[in-house]
């Protein structure tokens, strides 16, 4: 486990120094797009003097200075799977980028959805020794949570605490400072594969950049898509990718549970070619202008030319209606949204007092959805574009780039994560002239 | 067989990924520091390396002096800036001329080769001259004000007799006592340092009328009023303007000047004394015999 808290360090480490330099780039490895976005950051806290939030719910604290997306090669249901090829297409999103912000980038705060991420629930109690918690208490008892057999090749991407109880008073957010007897924590573990972590770590040094952090995209764009009230009173993110579509379930401004389903809006586009006989690319672009998940009688008659390249004029001038390619697409994102409704089952969304479900990214732009899903998913449904922030340009405001703005977000305010508590000097087993100078810094 | 539609041209393009090296180079041209160094240190560099090149030839660099000499001397000699003459105000003739011969100009001349500052310390250093303001007015005028000394007394010393205003300095050399009679006459070395205390004396000394001669200045600490007749009047160090004014008192009670007196000595307040002429003291000794041979 030192370990695990040694590299996420350096990675906090890391983006220390970068908000030191005022700059860093965020990047969205997708199956469909690459997305870079670098961010300048002016200085200016969440909260100003007064206590209060500032403009644009306290996100002004950075700009958007560049941003720029690029076809993604060589990524697979959100994982890399041709190294080469996506070390190539991080490089020209992050040339677009930089060129665009006149400035260069050495810190890279990355997001990927695949990598099969698992949560777990985990929770520790300690007695305290006096009656006041402090930061060692909080350490400690954090540091107390038995982790479970999360199973070989995987590795930790977030380890958060999400609750502290103090005796029978539950909820509290920070218990530092405050009394009782016995103080018990709930932490969210996520994990994921870490060959995943380890390819996308290896392309961006590969590119001569740092890596300053690193998260699952469910989270990043549940950050950027729910609103606040949503993220307190319990809602799920559905964001509908090009390879995978992401779940995570925010309770009390904290994730609680996160998923990744291998299936996405490339799915959609391959039956699409497969049912019509047509190239991906005309399938994508059948998809994006005509698609849709209810039929009317209109779309029975209005045909659409398919087109083809075999340079077979009867093959190449065929037509389609709507209606075949909606009797295309709809199975495919039943079939999505079922997987969906039977991963929020298995996590207990039925649980949550408030029960909203926000669909996002680029697979939620297609027309009719949030019908067909409110009858799979239930009665709150609706369709969630990112957070503005300042300096975004306006082609990158679209549901597609939930996960770039989330972790823009992410990286401006991180959550307090496991790592970011200090080890309690008893985890640490022979470093006495250590726990020497911490004595000596206790007591003098 | 030629395929009778068009074709899609088979796509070419390059790949839009920058090479790696390409990348590196696009990175080191967005440092902050690189991009300085190119958009400041390399132009300044290269104005640098010409401009030394450039100047390193003796000639060039004599043919770029010359132009500029030209260049001042064409702006100098323009008649806007010439000076034709010379105006000194607040003067009569005799130091007027005197001030013209201290600054030995040639006009016209150019305002630019005037030191201004230089030729109002020449004139300040006239010692008639208390202050002076020198100006080019418009017009090409170089114009001094001249504020003169005023002198106040005569001052006869070992080098003879000299001018000298209230403060104590020295205003012009005098030929004779005749040449200014309206002044009065002061005497002694030291004398010059003490003129305003000598003015008070003559003014409380004014009853005197025509008989004062002058003031003498006594081992540079105390005043002689010195009158015709050879009679003086010692003054004290301290309040000497009170004590003549008591011998004046004294004169005009009981004429004590107009007796045949050689010195009224003053200089202990409480006993003033008071000499004889030798006559007088011949004549007293002899009526005080004779005064005696009768009552014998």
């Amino acid at each position: 486990m030192n370990d695990l808290y040694n590299s996420q360090r350096t990675m906090r480490q890391m983006r220390k120094i970068a908000m030191q330099r005022g700059v860093v780039a965020i990047l969205d490895v997708g199956s469909s797009k690459i997305a870079a976005l670098v961010l300048r950051f002016d200085g200016s806290a969440r909260m100003d003097e007064e206590g209060e939030f500032g403009s644009l719910a306290g996100q002004s604290g950075f700009r958007v200075i560049g941003a720029a997306t690029t076809r993604s090669r060589g990524v697979q249901f959100g994982e890399i799977t041709a190294m080469a090829e996506t070390e190539r297409a991080i490089r020209t999103a992050l040339q677009a980028a930089q060129k665009m912000a006149g400035i260069r980038v050495d810190h890279v705060i990355a997001c990927f959805a695949g990598g099969d991420p698992r949560s777990y629930g985990l929770d520790a109690q300690l007695t305290l020794e006096d009656q006041v918690v402090s930061e060692d208490d909080v350490a400690r008892v954090l540091s107390a949570c038995d982790v479970p057999e999360y199973g070989e090749g995987r590795e930790v991407l977030h380890a958060q605490p999400v609750n502290f109880a103090l005796d029978h008073r539950s909820g509290l957010i920070d218990p530092r400072g405050q009394l009782g007897n016995e103080l018990s924590v709930d932490m969210h573990m996520l994990t994921v594969d870490a060959a995943a972590i380890q390819h996308l770590a290896y392309c961006i040094k590969r590119c001569d950049l740092e890596l300053a952090g690193i998260a699952s995209s469910s989270y990043a764009s549940g950050i950027a898509a729910l609103v606040e009230d949503e993220q307190e009173l319990g809602s799920a993110c559905i964001d509908l990718g090009g390879g995978a579509t992401g779940v995570s379930i925010f309770m009390k401004k904290h994730m609680i549970y996160a998923d990744s389903i291998r299936m996405g809006g490339d799915h959609i586009t391959s039956d699409i070619s497969l049912g019509l006989q047509v190239p991906m690319a005309n399938a994508e672009r059948i998809k994006t202008f005509y698609g849709g998940v209810h039929a009317t009688g209109m779309d029975d008659r209005e045909m659409i030319e398919i087109g083809g390249e075999t340079g077979d004029y009867e093959h190449d001038r065929r037509t389609a209606s709507v209606s075949e390619l909606i009797g295309i697409m709809r199975p495919r994102v039943e079939e999505i949204l079922e997987e969906v409704r039977a991963r929020l089952d298995a996590a207990g969304f039925d649980h949550l007092p408030s029960q909203q479900i926000v669909l996002t990214g680029g697979g939620s732009q297609i027309p009719g959805l949030d019908g067909l899903a409110s009858k799979i998913l239930g009665q709150q449904v609706r369709l969630g574009r990112p957070l503005r922030v300042h300096g975004l340009p306006q082609a990158a405001t679209g549901p597609m780039f939930s996960s770039a703005v989330g972790l823009a977000l992410f990286a401006a305010h991180p959550q307090d994560e496991w790592w970011d508590f200090d080890i309690p000097a008893d985890r640490y087993p022979n470093r006495s002239l250590k726990r020497a100078v911490k004595w000596f810094k206790d007591n003098w | 067989m030629r395929a009778l539609i068009r074709k899609k041209p088979v796509s070419n393009r390059p790949d839009p990924a920058p090479s790696r090296w390409a990348w590196r180079i696009q990175r080191m041209m967005l440092t902050p520091g690189i991009r300085l160094a190119l958009r400041a240190g390399v132009p300044f560099c290269i104005t640098l390396a010409f401009g030394t090149w450039y100047l390193a030839d003796d000639a060039r660099r004599g043919a770029i002096e010359l132009a500029v000499a030209e260049a001042r001397a064409s702006i100098e000699t323009r008649p806007e800036f010439m000076v034709n003459l010379m105006a000194v105000d607040g003067v009569k003739d005799e130091l007027a001329t005197y001030i013209r011969e201290a600054l030995p100009l040639d006009f016209p001349v150019s305002s630019f080769d005037l030191d201004l500052v230089a030729m109002r310390e020449t004139v300040s250093a006239i010692p008639a001259v208390k202050t002076a303001a020198v100006r080019i007015r418009p017009g090409g005028i170089l114009e001094i004000d001249v504020e003169q000394r005023k002198a106040v007394v005569l001052w006869r010393n070992d080098d003879g007799l000299a001018l000298v205003d209230e403060n104590g300095y020295y205003v012009a050399g005098a030929t004779s006592r005749h040449a200014r009679p309206d002044l009065p006459l002061i005497a002694g070395k030291g004398a010059d340092a003490h003129v305003g205390e000598a003015l008070d004396l003559i003014d409380a000394a004014r009853p005197l009328g025509k008989r004062l001669r002058g003031l003498v200045r006594m081992g540079e600490r105390r005043w002689d009023v010195v009158l015709d007749r050879d009679q003086r009047i010692l003054l004290p160090v301290e309040n000497p303007q009170r004590a003549l004014e008591r011998v004046i008192a004294l004169e005009s009670a009981q004429d004590i000047l107009s007796r045949d007196v050689a010195r009224v000595d003053m200089r202990l307040a409480h006993r003033p004394t008071v000499q004889m002429t030798e006559q007088a003291a011949e004549e007293r000794t002899a009526q005080q015999a004779a005064f005696r041979a009768r009552n014998k």
